[in-house]
């Protein structure tokens, strides 16, 4: 039946008549052909069981019903998660807004300055509030935050202190994951209480959460002195939000600062995505995890920003790098960083006064009832408080107060025994207090008005911080709706996003983000919960998670699926994790030789090194494919030491691998684990499954192949897949108690689950059959483009049948000798209106090209238009047409500044250099600046804005 | 590119001013071709001790970082700290104000060292 509701036709980018097109161009029949070319017979094997497409009516219908199994409450839970209005401008502007969420990583400077500076901004808040020098953009979540800072330390002290302490008044899930992340690097968790803590030389660092998971404002100086005293690093998790009020931690001598930013106007998410920050001292900067924007100067002197010191990263330094992370959460910062522009310091202040007025007033209003004996006996654990307060009572009456709160749908924190933990939040009102306090005296007289006055003296009388923050003028100009509309608008115009143009970023999948996937998760019956709430309020959420791991697992051929890791890297480390713990329930705790093969991503050898393995690298041959004679050697020497092989499929070089089946073998017959890099999953899903042809652990990327927008750099999802013997080593709840570790290795039991119903609503759209479809027509477009270029490049790869996979790699090597480097060619594809492919990876001064399906064949020919006519420039470079050193290339990109010059004086004209194709004349993109001069930015690092922006 | 002949040169790519017991130690030029704008340079501390083939720092470029490999047994006599200041010296004068460290040697093992002339054959083997 012809579908006129044919969602995988709109997903697809092309028709039948070109599919003909392109397989003629070919010479294939059809695509089950050309599938049956390209893969090994051996990997063909089960087909998805059938599932038929929803219309994006069936599917808005279906999701609704999910929905309607949540439950909206009040949530006083906290524990790090707070309720917040997201100003509906924002929703609008950002969130919603695909030059926003479909731009991928800013590695291409000179067309990402929009986001780039949106960064900057988030860094200087980050600075301002923390008062530390420095602040990275992003991190993947709260209790990674606290890991990254833990590994820190450990490595300021060059490995040699092995323990670090933890409060434990920090959030429970932040210590369930440092536990997690500190046995496998060989670091002793030492647990205990701050103010009793004995410290010696023994201790790299110690970490305090501010204020403490139970609302009491530490002294923070007092311990970080203690930890100073040693020449441990002082670590503070702290609440971005109430450091608005608070002493900043640098001035309490932090070392470290790191905690969420989710209350700068993200949603909950049922416990993400929402960014985390990490800021330190300058002394540290060459040890920060993660992505730093810096400022520098483009070729006209003009300031310019770039992603800084990179060498610190995994995609350079591999298992030595300072961490495993790549994707992390660019939208979420954005939205952080632009949610601060909009209120300004003033605002943030007044609404953190409000909120702890509220507080004292719970406090007083709580006492004076229990002074009057209107209620059980109660005490209030902390003696002080920003917005959260703890209550011991007797376990009758708790559970009485329990029990009215769940009645009326009020959420309060529990997973402390014989206590109760109510944290106030921006959507707090007076009303809503009178409301909590009736939980506990339902019939209660007091007077409301003295109480508020009281509480407004109180808060007003306490030592809040006298340092200013956010003085910036961008932090004053726009907080009308009118002019933070237009630099919103002006900020995102100078990237280019899947709007404008493919993004043919190979490893990356940058395909379409449908609309109808993405609608849902703003519906508050998503968006609105807590991730610890109820579990009868979460049904909803529940069934989808079920729903999605089903299908994860269908698809991977791996039955255990765990969707808590928070990106790839992640995923990489919860599956590491599981098959060093399982080798070691086994008795084989001897097993930490990881072999990786040398082309294999950064993250690979960058997460065995914080899964505590050693990393052996093997040789790959000449077409890309592992070597098999290395690989025997390899296994053969380290019998029994092998813990895994980390491999991915098809391999980073773009081809299927003839011997993948027997490199599965050979490895097991070591004694070996398989841990398959699902990256490449969009070259597989619904022709052949990983867990078929010998995977044990499988990550995938939701953010590639299963629709996830990249945003820019993050939020991603690093769902971990498992063969039968490795589930129970999976990432589990950090707040499950109980004899068994969690393995968390994120803050929320789920993850970024905020934006798991994209996925699920891309598998549901697609059904199997449009699902293996677009694997097909994956491969076939990656074909076609390498078959456009083959008389103009040179494709490094190939494999079965002279094809490749989903993907190919053009060697650019050859253009070194006339001077010309691969990033010559990434800034030219810029005039031409494109983002440059990957650009250096796998293989050095080559570019890896993935149209994915979602293309149009008119696009690609534009694509390749363009690539072919600036091998036309190449080539006259070549002939000595054009100086090696004055030529559209080197001075790429053009922009508006070039074209304003009063005389000319290039040997190329303006038209080569703006509109080097006619279509460009209807469809041009501008960079914002010329060619962006990296050397002076890592020269003389600087990460916030320019004095120069202060308001007067 | 420039190879002094009254150098002394490793596999690693680092120059030796002399094969006597103190010598200072730097970068050829074609490691720094190799490296590209050079942004950073982490050394040692002056009294630190380091076998032969040991990382004794790291020298940084925009796209790649790349361990300093000890010449030869040694102490450390000094270390040059204009050039940590400012890297770029090491691009414009490998050989000259763009050395990294002075060395006392602690042992006799000048076996693996190269003349100007043999690194260069080294070089283009390594090319081919
Ligand atoms: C082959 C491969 N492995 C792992 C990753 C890491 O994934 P993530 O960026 O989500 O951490 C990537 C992503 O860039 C990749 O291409």
């Amino acid at each position: 039946m012809p579908h006129h509701h044919d969602f995988s036709s709109r997903h697809i980018g092309v028709g039948a008549a070109e599919i003909k097109k392109m397989l003629t161009a070919l010479h294939y029949a059809s695509l089950d052909e050309l599938s049956r070319a390209a893969l090994p017979a051996a990997l063909l094997g089960t087909p998805l069981a059938e599932t038929a497409p929803l219309s994006e009516a069936q599917l808005h219908e279906a999701l609704r019903t999910i929905a309607d199994r949540n439950v909206c409450a009040k949530t006083y839970i906290g524990l790090g998660y707070n309720p917040v209005v997201t100003p509906a401008v924002i929703t609008r502007n950002v969130l919603e807004d695909p030059r926003w969420y479909t731009a991928y990583t800013p590695y291409q400077a000179e067309l990402s300055q929009g986001r780039l500076e949106a960064l900057l901004i988030f860094q200087q808040l980050v600075m301002d509030l923390t008062a530390l020098e420095i602040a990275n953009a992003s991190l993947l979540d709260e209790s990674s935050a606290a890991a990254e800072a833990m590994n820190m330390a450990f490595t300021h002290h060059r490995q040699r202190r092995r323990k670090f302490f933890a409060d434990s008044q920090l959030f429970p899930q932040t210590l369930a994951v440092l536990q997690t992340r500190a046995a496998p690097r060989g670091i002793e968790l030492i647990i205990g209480e701050h103010t009793q803590v004995s410290l010696d030389a023994t201790f790299c660092g110690g970490i305090l959460q501010y204020p403490c998971a139970d609302g009491t404002i530490p002294n923070l100086s007092n311990f970080n002195k203690a930890l100073h005293a040693v020449e441990a690093l002082a670590i503070t998790s702290a609440d971005l939000f109430a450091l608005t009020l608070l002493p900043p931690p640098a001035a309490c001598g932090t070392d470290i600062a790191i905690g969420s930013t989710q209350r700068f106007g993200l949603p909950l998410f049922f416990g993400g995505p929402h960014a985390a920050y990490l800021a330190t001292r300058k002394t540290l900067l060459r040890s920060v995890p993660g992505r730093l924007i810096g400022v520098t100067k483009d070729k006209r002197g003009g300031p310019a920003l770039r992603m800084a010191l990179q060498t610190r990263e995994q995609h350079i330094r591999r298992e030595k790098a300072t961490s495993n992370i790549c994707t992390a959460q660019v939208l979420p910062a954005v939205v952080a960083a632009l949610y601060a522009v909009y209120q300004g310091a003033a605002r943030l202040r007044t609404e953190a006064t409000r909120i702890n007025e509220l507080t004292l007033l719970l406090r007083r209003a709580l006492l004076e009832l229990a002074r009057g004996q209107k209620l059980g006996p109660l005490t209030i654990s902390n003696a002080s408080c920003f917005d959260t307060l703890t209550i011991a009572m007797p376990d009758a009456s708790r559970q009485a107060v329990l029990q009215r709160a769940q009645q009326q749908r009020i959420n309060l924190r529990t997973d402390v025994e014989h206590k109760i933990g109510i944290t106030l939040n921006a959507l707090t009102t007076v009303a809503d207090v009178q409301e909590l306090v009736a939980l506990f005296a339902p019939q209660s007289e007091l007077n409301w008005q003295d109480l508020q006055q009281q509480a407004a003296r109180e808060s007003a009388a306490q030592q809040w911080r006298a340092q200013d923050f956010m003085t910036h003028a961008v932090f004053n100009n726009y907080q009308t709706e009118t002019e933070f509309v237009r630099f919103v608008n002006r900020l995102v115009s100078k990237d280019i996003s899947l709007v404008q143009s493919m993004i043919p970023l190979g490893s990356c999948t940058m395909k379409l983000n449908s609309a109808a996937e993405l609608q849902p998760v703003s519906w508050p019956q998503f968006s609105a919960l807590h991730p610890y709430a109820p579990a009868q309020q979460t049904q909803g959420y529940r069934q989808l998670i079920a729903e999605l791991q089903q299908m994860l697992a269908e698809i991977s051929g791996l039955p255990a699926v765990s969707l808590q890791p928070n990106a790839g890297s992640q995923g990489e480390l919860a599956g590491l994790l599981a098959i060093r713990n399982y080798h070691a329930a086994q008795g084989q705790g001897q097993r930490e030789v990881c072999l990786i093969p040398a082309s294999a991503h950064g993250t690979n050898p960058a997460s065995a090194a914080m899964a505590g393995l050693r990393t052996v690298a093997v040789a790959c041959d000449r077409d890309g494919s592992i070597d098999a004679a290395d690989l025997r050697a390899k296994t053969e020497q380290y019998h029994d030491q092998l813990a895994a092989l980390m491999i991915t499929y098809p391999s980073t070089h773009g081809v299927f691998d003839d011997n993948i089946v027997a490199v599965c073998d050979i490895v097991h017959t070591h004694g070996g684990q398989v841990y398959l890099d699902g990256a490449n999953m969009n070259a597989l899903v619904g022709l052949a499954r990983p867990g078929d042809f010998g995977a044990d652990v499988l990550h995938l990327n939701l953010h590639k192949t299963f629709c996830i927008p990249h945003g820019g750099g993050g939020p991603g999802v690093g769902p971990v897949a498992a063969a039968e013997h490795l589930a129970a080593y999976l990432p589990g709840d950090p707040l499950a108690t109980g004899d068994k570790a969690s393995h968390a290795l994120a803050s929320a039991p789920h993850g970024s689950a905020g934006i798991f119903m994209i996925s699920w609503a891309y598998l549901q759209l697609m059904g199997s059959a449009g699902l293996r479809r677009a694997t097909q027509i994956a491969i076939l477009n990656a074909n076609y483009l390498a078959l456009r270029l083959t008389p103009h490049y040179d494709i490094l790869f190939r494999g079965r049948n002279g094809l490749v996979a989903h993907e190919c790699i053009v060697d650019c090597r050859p253009f070194k000798t006339i001077g010309l480097d691969v990033s010559d060619i990434a800034r030219r594809l810029m005039d031409y209106g494109f983002h440059s492919p990957t650009m250096s990876w796998p293989v050095a001064q080559t570019l890896m090209i993935e149209p994915t399906e979602s293309e149009s064949l008119a696009e690609i020919e534009r694509f390749c238009a363009a690539m072919i006519a600036i091998r036309g420039e190449i080539n006259a470079i070549a002939a000595g047409e054009l100086p090696r050193d004055d030529n559209p290339l080197v001075h790429a990109p053009h922009t508006l500044a070039d074209c304003m010059v009063d005389s000319w004086t290039r040997p190329y004209s303006k038209q080569v250099a703006f509109y080097p194709l006619t279509y460009l004349r209807t469809h041009k993109f501008w960079p914002a600046v010329n060619k962006v001069d990296h050397a002076y930015g890592d020269r003389n690092f600087h990460g916030g804005l320019d004095q120069q922006e202060v308001a007067p | 590119m420039e190879f002094p002949r009254h150098l002394f040169f490793t596999k690693d790519h680092e120059w030796l001013s002399d094969d006597s017991d103190e010598f200072s130690v730097g970068i050829s030029a074609y490691a720094v071709e190799q490296l590209g704008d050079i942004v950073y340079l982490e050394l040692p501390a002056v009294g630190d001790n380091f076998a032969a083939r040991e990382s004794f720092g790291t020298v940084e470029s925009v796209k790649t970082v790349s361990d300093l490999y000890m010449p030869r047994n040694g102490e450390i006599l000094a270390v040059n700290e204009e050039v940590m200041q400012d890297p770029e010296i090491v691009q414009d004068d490998p050989y000259g104000k763009g050395w990294l460290i002075k060395v006392k040697a602690t042992a006799a093992d000048t076996g693996n060292l190269l003349d100007a002339l043999s690194y260069q054959k080294y070089l283009v083997q390594e090319e081919g």
